[in-house]
């Protein structure tokens, strides 16, 4: 064991995973936090705690941890390189970890004009391959970035992200190599809608044999509405939404949007489940986390595994 | 060259109202090339400032001067003798003419009439395009000779990210994204293997992060 995660358990017990993801508040409300946390509970073997995502302020991603922790809850704390040097990421890495937090999820974070903080500086003193690579130091080396030794190190299950749908699409999977090669213990891919492009990108990680070097979480968000949908394909860089899920989301009715856009998400859960080189799925609900008992429930994920 | 963007004349106005004897002076070198602070500008600056004292009824002295440079000691010593006729001086040059005006002439105020840019090339007339951030240890030797550091939003080492589409940046689909351009130069050179080894942390040491910089030939200095 790398970490003793229940994470690192679930999967290395070779169960399928399943991830979700909670965003802390705009404030300092912990009520809002508990109560999202209520309905991951039991649902999920982990929650992603999201670190200022679209650059937005939110409570601090370890604090929220935190609470999750208080909760009964595992906490994957994630970490952009846009706000943090390294000082401050070995600092936020060992007082994470101090406090019982034990995966990490390490990524660049979306850029900064897109938050409430246009005008800020972007830090970007490493990017999200180097911060894989500096928790690995640090937990298996025993080091500091500057070499100097660490009294106790944090022994995190290290996570990273993966975009299969961002150009150019040939290297994406060359650059997940890099993040394998760089000491990521986990991937959590961006959401997925083109099931076609990701079945050829998990082939090419199969073939290069990263899937058995790393496990892959697929990346779920149901769609709530056609708004929505449509906002993804032409608004968020990175996600690519395939017409035919606008259409048949179209197609489902009044009323009936939100109802189609889980049934997708869970025919894609199923798929993952029989899918070589995937070893689980990240259910992404965007302030959606009451849904998350009724999708875990009708993704036929349930119970979740407990391991010792 | 270092690129440069005229200010708007309300802010220079905002700087300068309250003197009378005011020498706008230009430079002959980079801010010629991108049209913002040589002996052209220099001659619109101060009409549009002469028409502007003209109808507020102050009677204001504004005097033209283009020097080669404003970077080296020499060029700066030309206006010595006639310093003492102005009491403020816009510099048109870039920060660096600015300040070393600054240093050299202690009791007079100088402004700046431009805003100082980047280190760029002219794609076309009228557009100009950042290549370098003087970072102090280049690396376009490992990245096809594209940096990364300059021209990628996040200065991602080990790119792209995940906001790379259709060879654009996430910001704005006018940038390219640098790192669809290294892959593309990689695999133009015909070193693509060349991407998978994984990019070292950055020295930022010998950036802006290591305080002002100094480069040292004492070679030169005999």
């Amino acid at each position: 064991m790398k970490s003793g995660s229940n994470l690192e358990k679930v999967l290395k017990a070779g169960h399928f995973a399943f991830t979700g993801e909670l965003g802390p508040p705009r404030g300092c409300d912990v009520e809002e936090v508990r109560e999202k946390a209520q309905h991951l509970k039991g649902n999920v073997d982990s929650v992603n705690i999201t670190d200022n995502q679209t650059a937005m302020v939110r409570m601090s991603s370890w604090a929220a941890s935190l609470i999750l922790l208080q909760e009964g809850l595992e906490p994957n704390f994630q970490m952009v390189c846009r706000d943090r040097n390294r000082l401050a990421m070995q600092a936020d890495i060992l007082g994470a970890y101090a406090h019982g937090i034990k995966n990490m999820l390490c990524l660049s974070g979306d850029h900064q004009m897109f938050g409430d903080h246009p005008l800020a500086k972007g830090v970007f003193d490493i990017d999200s391959i180097q911060l894989i690579n500096m928790v690995k130091i640090m937990r298996d080396e025993g080091k500091f970035l500057s070499g100097a030794d660490l009294h106790g190190t944090p022994k995190m299950f290290i996570g990273a992200a993966s975009n299969p749908f961002a150009d150019p699409f040939e290297w994406r999977v060359h650059r997940l190599a890099k993040k394998v090669n760089a000491g990521c213990d986990f991937i959590q891919t961006q959401c997925i809608y083109n099931m076609e492009k990701f079945r050829e990108f998990i082939k090419q990680a199969n073939d290069m044999g990263l899937t058995e070097k790393t496990y892959i979480l697929a990346g779920v968000t149901p769609m709530k509405s056609v708004g929505m949908a449509k906002y993804m394909k032409s608004k968020v860089p990175g996600i690519e939404v395939p017409d035919e899920i606008i259409k048949r989301l179209q197609g489902a009715g009044k009323g009936k949007v939100a109802d189609e856009g889980i049934k997708f998400a869970c025919e894609q859960v199923e798929e993952f489940k029989e899918m070589k080189g995937v070893h689980g799925v990240h259910m992404m609900a965007i302030e959606w986390e009451h849904m998350v008992p009724e999708i875990a429930e009708r993704a036929k994920v349930l119970p979740r595994p407990v391991v010792d | 060259m270092i690129v440069a963007d005229k200010k708007p004349i309300e802010e220079i106005i905002e700087e300068i109202k309250d003197h009378e004897k005011i020498l706008i002076l230009g430079c002959n070198e980079c801010v010629t090339v991108c049209e913002a602070g040589g002996k052209k500008e220099v001659g619109v600056l101060a009409s549009a400032l002469r028409m502007y004292f003209l109808n507020e009824g102050k009677e204001v002295k504004i005097d033209e001067v283009t020097l080669e440079r404003q970077c080296d000691h020499e060029y700066l010593e030309e206006i010595r003798d006639s310093m003492d006729q102005y009491d403020a001086v816009v510099s048109i040059a870039c920060g660096v003419g600015v300040q070393f005006m600054a240093e050299k002439y202690h009791d007079t105020p100088i402004y700046p009439g431009v805003n100082t840019c980047f280190m760029g090339v002219t794609e076309k007339r009228g557009l100009w395009t950042e290549r370098c951030q003087a970072c102090g240890e280049c690396i376009l030797a490992t990245t096809g000779g594209i940096c990364p550091i300059t021209r990628c939003a996040k200065r991602v080492l080990n790119g792209p990210c995940g906001g790379s589409v259709r060879g654009s940046c996430e910001i704005n689909k006018e940038i390219d994204c640098a790192w669809q351009l290294i892959v593309d130069r990689l695999k133009s050179l015909n070193r693509l293997d060349d991407y998978e080894t994984l990019c070292p942390l950055k020295d930022w040491s010998t950036d802006r992060a290591g305080g002002p910089r100094k480069v040292v030939r004492e070679d030169l200095q005999q």
